[in-house]
């Protein structure tokens, strides 16, 4: 397999989604500060996407689907990238920090 | 490799085929660059860069994904908007740079962090590369105009959904973040 045609092929595309899941759930992980879990999550967001768009790309009988569905996925970051914001800011106003560890009698 | 399904064979090199391929290469280091900025750096604000660089690789692979409109929305929604928003939320919450120094992780969590991603993704590739995906054969060409009929037509509810759906986040971002504020 040529590794200048890697473009053409699915399998790059799955394994690129692999690999940014893998970097979110490590850093879902090991961050310990709101927002650094959030970015992690974004990366999640982003291995979904990929997968729906080389999919749509190679296999998929409607090729419009896939674009479609990245679409709402989109949607659904960006509106959750600003409750997360708020919530940050909100957490901040009221502890001085938003480092997870420190804010743990939030739980109720 | 079974199951891996590749549109054409390899080309010559020098040709521009190959040059593609290259600028493909240049995309993924990105895309890697920025995943492992993103999620390794101590400091937030480079963080927030790495995610950036992560989603600009990102929208040049949609782009050769043969769609480059999902590649312009992810350039102006990813990269512009939610990145920027991150970083503000860095700026009005984090007086000093980065995570605080006085407090350490527990010892086990970085190698069971790394080891939980190197086994999602090996487990993730494997799957991926053994599986005999179907090809279906195609129906509509896919681009633009055809995307706005499907998306009016028999997802136009989830289209109405969706647009709901981020009037109440905007609202409840700002009654949050407005709350406790005298």
């Amino acid at each position: 397999m040529n590794i200048l045609n890697l473009y053409n092929c699915l399998g790059t595309y799955l394994v690129l989604g692999a690999m940014l899941m893998a970097f979110g759930m490590y850093g879902l992980v090991t961050r310990r500060t709101i927002i650094g879990m959030l970015i992690s999550a974004e990366l999640i967001l982003a291995s979904a996407s990929m997968n729906f768009m080389a999919f749509n790309r190679f296999t998929a009988p409607n090729p419009a689907m896939g674009q479609i569905f990245t679409l709402f996925i989109m949607a659904i970051a960006a509106a959750e990238a600003a409750i997360a914001v708020s919530i940050v800011i909100a957490v901040y106003r009221n502890y001085k920090t938003i480092d997870t560890e420190e804010v743990i009698d939030m739980r109720g | 490799m079974q199951g891996t399904i590749c549109q054409t064979a390899g080309a010559a090199l020098f040709s521009a085929e190959s040059f593609v391929g290259l600028v493909f290469l240049v995309t993924l280091g990105m895309l890697v660059t920025g995943a492992f900025i993103a999620t390794t750096s101590r400091r937030l604000v480079r963080a927030v860069s790495g995610l950036a660089l992560c989603f600009t690789g990102v929208a040049g692979v949609y782009y050769f994904l043969l769609s480059p409109f999902v590649a312009m929305m992810q350039m102006l929604i990813y990269v512009g908007a939610v990145s920027i928003l991150i970083a503000f939320a860095i700026m009005m919450s984090t007086p000093e740079e980065g995570e605080a120094p006085g407090i350490k992780n527990a010892p086990l969590i970085g190698p069971l962090g790394f080891a939980l991603g190197g086994l999602v993704f090996a487990a993730l590739s494997i799957l991926a590369l053994k599986t005999p995906w179907q090809i279906f054969p195609r129906q509509g060409r896919g681009d633009m105009k055809h995307m706005g009929t499907v998306l009016l037509t028999s997802h136009s509810m989830v289209f109405e959904l969706i647009s709901l759906v981020l009037l109440i986040a905007i609202i409840g971002a700002l009654v949050l973040a407005r709350r406790g504020r005298n």
